[in-house]
């Protein structure tokens, strides 16, 4: 995708929140099931800005603040669903998540199952999580891991505002709990991994075409960001983004993949990239240890084992709590990913 | 420069630790006499619209319609026909019933789990009989009494206990974690107090889309320390949420007596207090005043008159389940000594003091209850017994983990048929 000077009528140029907010607009008016809640997402809107404008557009009963307890939110969330609600409560940051833990996975992620089908959780469940945000260590955390680990939830993680827009629709769509993650580095501009560097605006990224009114992308459906046959790079969310421009500095022909949904995973373009490049790196910004890479490079070893040159490589932060000050020594970035990639192609 | 610290005393006393201990343990003669136990009849029946704040009493008092006469007194009298109380009779012995023979299902190893709810039958039948048929109850594991009394098939209940071929639920869940959408009867989950902030979630959805249906939830005792129950109490009173939380104090949280969640210090029927919620504190054994609580609470959370905390105060006569022996940690004989009787002999009582029943017709109903659900057990059996082979397919286990099943679960129930193959050679699978 390479962006335009001229966009086509029906679309529009928006940064992440906006077609976070756009895909909830158009939800809320087009099914009368769905309903919005959180902390602080009515009237005021949402501390990122994702639900602006919504309550006064859809009403209170459908767009509100709940109290900070967020157990209760997904609760509650469960028993709209069971009610034949549609929920899409926000968690206001992915480590606020811990306290709704039992909630999503022994109520949300179990319930079709447990009921055989009699209760079911269509529940979307947004929360920004990822640092480089001078967040701390509790606001800027990774646990996609956690949730991919759990059997019955999807875990969704958009990396442009097209996909944003799409992906959140299909999961607001979609009949079972999706855990959406959305990575507050990027709500706007696409990073690139300098943090010393002036931000781009997405407004310069082809991502940021958002079509009008409804559309969705398939859950479960990686995304090429760059076709090439030297490496593959299996990555999402923000660090899509610092793959690429690693890979475009480096001049490195590398086939990018934008995982875009974790759990249902799309094994086969991930085959077909590793079987065709024989190398693989795997980028992500949670925690190293039992973290989701440790699933894709076991994946990748028992079903492209013989198709590889070298061992599959990890990029990821490390094993300690994001740490605020030492943010960019921890974010594994342009550096890490650079030595790794030189370590996968050097014979 | 002064020292402006305060000095440490040397004389202070040594701060202790309170543990709580139950006053009884096997082998003590159990003496309930400090109980206080308000006579029936004497609690004020509020209007359904009262302040939460001007009924504070209530929730440390105990409602009690039937008194030691078997007569019902006061102004929480329900006053039911004949035909009801009968009716509720009928339910409770049927309940009774029902629990007995699964219990002695599961010794017989018909299946791996059970739990009982004798002694407390008048807190899940009574309340559902003051439900409309179709408010939803987010019961917990020892709520099987709203099915009964809302005549869901007894051989539904059994194939789900027995997990067989028959089970409604397909074999995935513990035996007793029912769930029927169909009789409003939400899943019941193993995880404590889950269901409180559902209901809340459920009776905010009825609420905001203009119904006419409420939400019931249950819990006991000890799940009121969980942080759900604090959550839903909260959602509960910032929504004005049309929901019942009923907490069925029954003194024992498997072998953790009510102290550990605070009933040392206060009622749970308190709980409400500190949220601005009504709360009513309820005598459990009597079928009477549990109904009419429940009718009380449902008008006012039906008039938007907002959520009510109920605690039925009551006694937990067997195990918490098959799995458990309370003879190892508490007093044999607490029940017997029990201040609040049992509930099914009291509406017995009561009706027989109206002249509306008699010992033998009691003694009659109870051989045919036995009989209906000896019946029924017998037509379950015949879809199999945990354990037996006539379960699920093999494959059910993968279904409905998503609504459709994705590439990884369809390589490990491929996985798993081979399995099959190998453990029980080609064949094995009836084509």
């Amino acid at each position: 995708m390479t962006a335009t000077a001229e966009i086509e009528t029906g679309v529009r140029r928006m940064n992440m929140i906006e077609a976070i907010n756009d895909a909830l607009d158009v939800m809320l008016a087009r099914d009368a099931d769905v309903v919005v809640m959180g902390e602080d997402v009515g009237y005021f809107g949402g501390v990122f800005r994702a639900t602006a404008g919504l309550q006064k557009k859809h009403g209170k009963t459908r767009v509100f603040d709940t109290p900070i307890t967020e157990c209760g939110i997904i609760g509650v969330a469960v028993g709209m669903g069971a009610y034949g609600l549609r929920p899409v409560p926000e968690i206001q940051f992915a480590d606020y998540i811990y306290p709704a833990l039992d909630q999503l996975v022994s109520e949300a992620a179990r319930l079709r199952y447990r009921s055989a089908c009699d209760f079911i959780a269509p529940m979307t469940v947004r929360s920004p999580f990822g640092g480089g945000i001078f967040g701390g260590q509790t606001h800027s955390q990774s646990p996609e891991g956690i949730f991919t680990h759990v059997s019955g939830v999807k875990t969704v993680i958009p990396a442009t505002p097209y996909d944003a827009k799409g992906l959140l629709i299909a999961a607001i769509e979609d009949n079972d709990p999706v855990i959406f993650f959305e990575p507050k580095r990027i709500y706007n501009g696409p990073f690139s991994g300098y943090y010393d560097r002036p931000v781009e605006p997405w407004s310069k990224h082809a991502g940021c075409e958002v079509p009008e009114g409804h559309y969705r992308i398939e859950l479960g459906k990686a995304r090429t960001v760059r076709s090439g046959d030297a490496v593959t790079v299996l990555a999402y969310g923000t660090m899509v983004h610092v793959v690429e421009t690693v890979v475009a500095e480096a001049g490195i022909d590398a086939d990018i993949i934008d995982l875009r949904t974790l759990v249902p995973l799309d094994i086969a373009a991930i085959e077909e990239s590793v079987k065709r490049t024989g190398r693989c790196l795997i980028v992500h910004e949670a925690t190293r240890t039992s973290g989701f890479g440790a699933e894709l490079t076991a994946l990748v070893q028992e079903r492209c084992f013989y198709h590889l040159e070298a061992p599959v490589e990890r990029v990821t932060g490390f094993d300690t709590p994001y740490p605020h000050s030492l943010e960019w020594a921890y974010f594994p970035g342009p550096v890490r990913i650079a030595t790794a990639l030189e370590k996968l192609l050097k014979d | 420069m002064p020292d402006t610290h305060n000095r440490r005393s040397a004389n202070l006393p040594p701060l202790t630790l309170h543990v709580p201990e139950p006053r009884f343990r096997p082998g003590d003669t159990p003496d309930f006499s400090d109980i206080a136990v308000l006579p029936a009849g004497v609690t004020p029946r509020p209007p359904e619209d009262v302040k939460p704040a001007d009924i504070i009493g209530h929730a440390y008092g105990l409602v009690r319609v039937l008194d030691d006469e078997g007569r019902a007194v006061g102004p929480w009298d329900p006053r039911l026909s004949p035909e009801r109380l009968r009716a509720m009779l009928r339910y409770m012995m049927l309940l009774r019933a029902f629990d007995d023979r699964m219990f002695r299902a599961q010794r017989q190893g018909k299946t791996s789990f059970y739990m009982k709810s004798t002694g407390e039958e008048a807190v899940s039948v009574a309340a559902a009989m003051a439900l409309y048929r179709d408010d939803m109850c987010f019961p917990s594991y020892r709520q099987q009494g709203i099915l009964i009394t809302r005549d869901y098939p007894l051989t539904a209940m059994m194939n789900q206990i027995y997990s067989n071929r028959e089970d409604p639920l397909k074999g995935r869940q513990l035996p007793i974690m029912y769930s029927s959408r169909e009789y409003g009867f939400f899943s019941v989950s193993g995880n404590l107090a889950t269901q409180y902030p559902q209901a809340v979630g459920w009776a905010m959805a009825s609420a905001a889309r203009g119904d006419t249906r409420i939400a019931a939830v249950w819990c006991g005792e000890g799940s009121t320390a969980e942080g759900d129950f604090h959550s839903a109490m909260t959602f509960g009173a910032v929504y004005n949420a049309p929901c019942i939380f009923n907490v069925v104090n029954n003194q024992w949280a498997i072998s953790s007596f009510s102290g550990f969640a605070g009933g040392e210090r206060t009622t749970f029927a308190a709980r409400a207090v500190g949220y601005g919620i009504a709360g009513l504190r309820i005598d459990g054994n009597d079928p009477l005043a549990v109904y009419a609580a429940t009718q009380w609470a449902a008008d006012r959370a039906r008039t938007n008159n907002g959520p009510t905390l109920i605690e039925h105060f009551t006694y937990r006569a067997e195990g918490h389940s098959t799995s458990d022996d309370p003879s190892a940690y508490r007093a044999k004989e607490e029940y017997a000594a029990w201040p609040l009787g049992d509930p099914v002999l009291r509406l017995k009582d009561h009706l027989i003091v109206l002249g509306e029943w008699d010992e033998d017709r009691h003694a009659a109903q109870a051989t045919e209850l036995a009989d209906y659900v000896k019946a029924a057990q017998k037509e379950a059996e015949k879809n199999g017994i945990l354990g037996h082979g006539l379960h699920q397919p093999f494959e059910s286990m993968f279904e409905d983990v998503f609504e459709e099943m994705p590439w990884h679960l369809a390589e490990q129930r491929d996985q798993m048929l081979a399995e099959q193959t190998r453990k029980f050679g080609p064949g094995w699978r009836p084509e």
